[in-house]
């Protein structure tokens, strides 16, 4: 009983991390059909900031207000992530919208120069972030142990996905930055400011990397690369869930994430990878526009 | 061959995922022919970059016999994901050979090191390999770290009759003989260290290792020994290098209660499985590791904390009592700074020139052959203890030691062998090891 309550919680937990990874790309791959190879990075900086964070609280703040150290991480993370994607859009990214392979390649190479800079200024070993004592241990259901780090994660990501659909469908910038995603020209004779719209949607999808990246902090290694850990993954599961559909991203990183620890289960760690690639590609031939595809009326 | 071989696996992954990407991409807009295009492109420019930020690299200078100094090649990848490693040992070799260079060379000869970036790329190791050997006309080279760099430069030594010390602990089953190997064979760790844990902390055994040839072919030799010896295996599983989510593993490992885990992951993964460990409610005192890709060095990187009470088997360590190790930690530290830390293969690496100086002064000359004739029986009181090369299989005879993960970082030794240990890489005088190459 307490294997199945664990195994089940597994899935969940990794559906979640594997959500939380690709929730900014939905944003930019799947809304705005950039391919941003850099991506990763921006997973990889929101992680460096939690442990600079972490450094900053070590040094400068007194030892009883350590503990908080993570919650001054995330919404840093979310800066710095935004910070990033912001630059590189105004920088690089506009003047590719319509050179997609141009960008994923000048997007590879910013990878690469990211990934770099992070080896100059942090050095290549890997970098070691204390969880805050608030996150260890675990709940006990039954006999199965549910570690809070991974119910925090559930927690956050909940939030994030809520917040995002807060803001998209409520907010005025949401619904404006919709509107280019469904049909740019129509949107901009409207007088909507696509250019604007664009920095800001592409600031949140990296951004959203960064809480990614703090994240994860508490559950792997942090160093240069690890952002290519996870960025196959996160293409995945935007084009299993459905290009340009949010919500298709939830079902996707989930039934991901539920095979994915069955099959591990089962299996071996290998095996579930290829058993969850191969049922990827066949559900792709049957669906190929994913799991939710976004109707539009554009034309394409 | 411990650490992780990343590099491989990196340009498999963006090449694979842009092969994944370019799927979906292609159905919009491109040809076939552009995205194969792109694709090489890519790879030049991943390329590119590691061969751009080579360190320290040395352009050959006119070679002549007459000269007072003897060229030797350095060769690690100074670039690239397993510059995380082999850096430390360019520095130790570069260390010894500036000691030995200060106390008169050897032969009367200064040392001029020629160092070369490997990139942590298979061929451009055989490539500098043949440069050095050729261009420079060294007299012997250090290098490798992953056992993919030492097969890709073993017949460039072999075809020009170099000499090559290779530092690094690794699988066994290969005894070439113009290598020199520094580091341990497997039962100079492995084996030791499993007899030691049946003795002392259980019998039942779960193996953990990354999805490669040296976890399966260690584990394959593990199984053997614990039939033979009579520890019972409860499992045995394999992740992908790199993989980050060991929750499910880690429910396998609940299930079956093993007293033991014998950890064979390299490079990141350990980082996430101790953590996930932890968090899963299982401590030190509820089951060992034993790791053998964990030294001083990805302590740091894994976080203290996370390590404390488990085990590590090595040859040496940081802390290792002798009085030539007090002197080289405080030489490397002096050298390269007060936060860096040793670890074995560092100290391997130190040995290597060390001896290869030793076999010189008794060949009285530089000729390799002349040079392999009398490295045989060759001793040097290395940091680690005294170390003696074995003529035979040209490794060396090692000391195995067995640590525990103190909460600052270092080791305290519970357990070593006493006297060095006799190589035998392929485990010839153990009879349950019969059929295993």
């Amino acid at each position: 009983m307490a294997v199945v309550i664990t195994q089940l919680f597994n899935g969940i937990s990794l559906g979640s991390i594997l959500l939380l990874i690709a929730l900014g790309l939905a944003i930019t791959f799947g809304l705005m059909n950039v391919i941003n190879m850099a991506h990763g990075e921006f997973i990889m900086a929101g992680a460096y900031t939690t442990y600079v964070v972490q450094q900053a609280f070590s040094h400068y703040i007194p030892a009883s207000l350590f503990n908080y150290y993570y919650v001054a991480a995330i919404p840093l993370s979310f800066l710095i992530g935004a910070l990033l994607g912001f630059v590189l859009e105004k920088t690089l990214i506009r003047f590719l919208y319509h050179r997609p392979l141009d960008s994923l390649l000048a997007t590879w190479g910013v990878s690469l120069i990211l990934q770099q800079v992070a080896r100059s200024i942090f050095g290549a070993p890997n970098v070691a972030v204390t969880a805050p004592t608030w996150l260890d241990g675990g709940l006990t259901i039954a006999g199965a142990v549910l570690p809070y780090k991974r119910l925090f994660i559930i927690a956050l990501v909940t939030i994030c996905m809520v917040s995002l659909y807060l803001y998209l469908d409520k907010t005025a910038a949401g619904r404006k930055m919709r509107a280019v995603t469904m049909n740019r020209s129509m949107a901009s004779s409207l007088g909507v400011s696509t250019k604007k719209v664009d920095a800001t949607a592409f600031a949140i999808g990296s951004g959203l990397a960064g809480i990614a990246g703090c994240a994860l902090t508490v559950l792997g290694p942090i160093g240069s690369t690890i952002g290519t850990y996870y960025i196959v993954d996160a293409f995945m599961i935007v084009i299993l869930g459905g290009i340009g559909s949010l919500i298709g991203t939830v079902f996707g990183a989930l039934s991901v994430g539920m095979l994915g620890t069955i099959a591990e289960f089962w299996s071996g760690a290998s095996m579930a990878k290829v058993i969850v690639f191969v049922a990827i590609i066949a559900f792709l031939q049957f669906k190929p526009a994913g799991l939710l595809s976004a109707r539009t009326r554009s034309l394409e | 061959m411990i650490s992780p071989m990343p590099c491989s696996h990196y340009i498999i992954r963006k090449q694979y995922f842009l092969r994944g990407v370019c799927m979906t991409v292609m159905r919009k807009f491109w040809s076939k022919h552009t995205i194969i295009a792109a694709i090489s492109a890519a790879a030049l420019t991943l390329s590119g970059c590691a061969a751009s930020n080579a360190l320290n690299e040395e352009e050959d200078a006119p070679a002549a016999d007459t000269s007072d100094t003897v060229k030797v090649g350095v060769l690690h990848s100074l670039s690239g994901t397993m510059a995380i490693s082999e850096v430390s040992l360019r520095d130790a070799e570069l260390m010894a050979i500036e000691e030995i260079n200060a106390e008169g060379g050897v032969l009367g000869k200064q040392i001029e090191p020629v160092v070369e970036d490997g990139a942590s790329d298979w061929p451009t190791f055989a490539e500098k390999a043949k440069k050095l050997l050729q261009k420079d006309k060294v007299a012997t080279v250090f290098g490798g770290w992953t056992s993919a760099s030492r097969k890709a430069m073993l017949p460039v030594f072999e075809q020009n009759n170099g000499l090559l010390w290779y530092p690094v602990q690794y699988e066994g089953m290969e005894s070439s003989p113009n290598i020199f190997y520094t580091g341990a064979t497997t039962n100079q760790q492995i084996v030791p260290s499993v007899t030691w844990l049946l003795e002392n902390k259980g019998k039942s055994f779960f193996l953990i290792g990354s999805d490669y040839v040296f976890p399966r072919t260690a584990n394959k030799e593990i199984k053997a020994q614990l039939k033979a010896e009579g520890g019972t295996l409860v499992g045995e599983e394999y992740t992908p290098l790199g993989h980050t989510d060991y929750s499910t593993l880690i429910s396998k490992i609940k299930e079956e209660k093993p007293e033991v885990i014998y950890n064979t992951l390299n490079g990141d993964s350990n980082v996430a499985f101790f953590k996930q460990l932890k968090d899963a409610g299982i401590t030190a005192d509820d089951i060992t590791v034993l790791s053998v890709s964990i030294a001083e060095e990805e302590i740091r990187g894994i976080g203290t904390d996370i390590l404390t009470g488990h085990y590590a088997a090595w040859n040496y360590f940081q802390t290792t009592d002798t009085p030539e190790n007090e002197k080289f930690v405080a030489a490397y530290k002096e050298a390269y700074g007060d936060d860096r830390v040793t670890g074995d293969p560092i100290e391997a690496a130190y040995n290597a020139v060390y001896l290869w100086a030793a076999a010189v002064e008794k060949a009285e000359s530089f000729d390799v052959d002349a040079v392999k004739e009398a490295a045989g029986g060759i001793e040097f009181k290395a940091p680690g203890g005294t170390v003696t090369i074995d003529g035979d299989n040209q490794h060396t005879y090692k000391t195995v030691r067995v640590g525990e993960i103190q909460a600052d970082g270092q080791f305290k030794e519970v357990w070593n062998s006493g006297e060095p240990v006799k190589p035998d890489p392929y485990l010839e005088t153990y009879p349950w090891a019969e059929g295993l190459n």
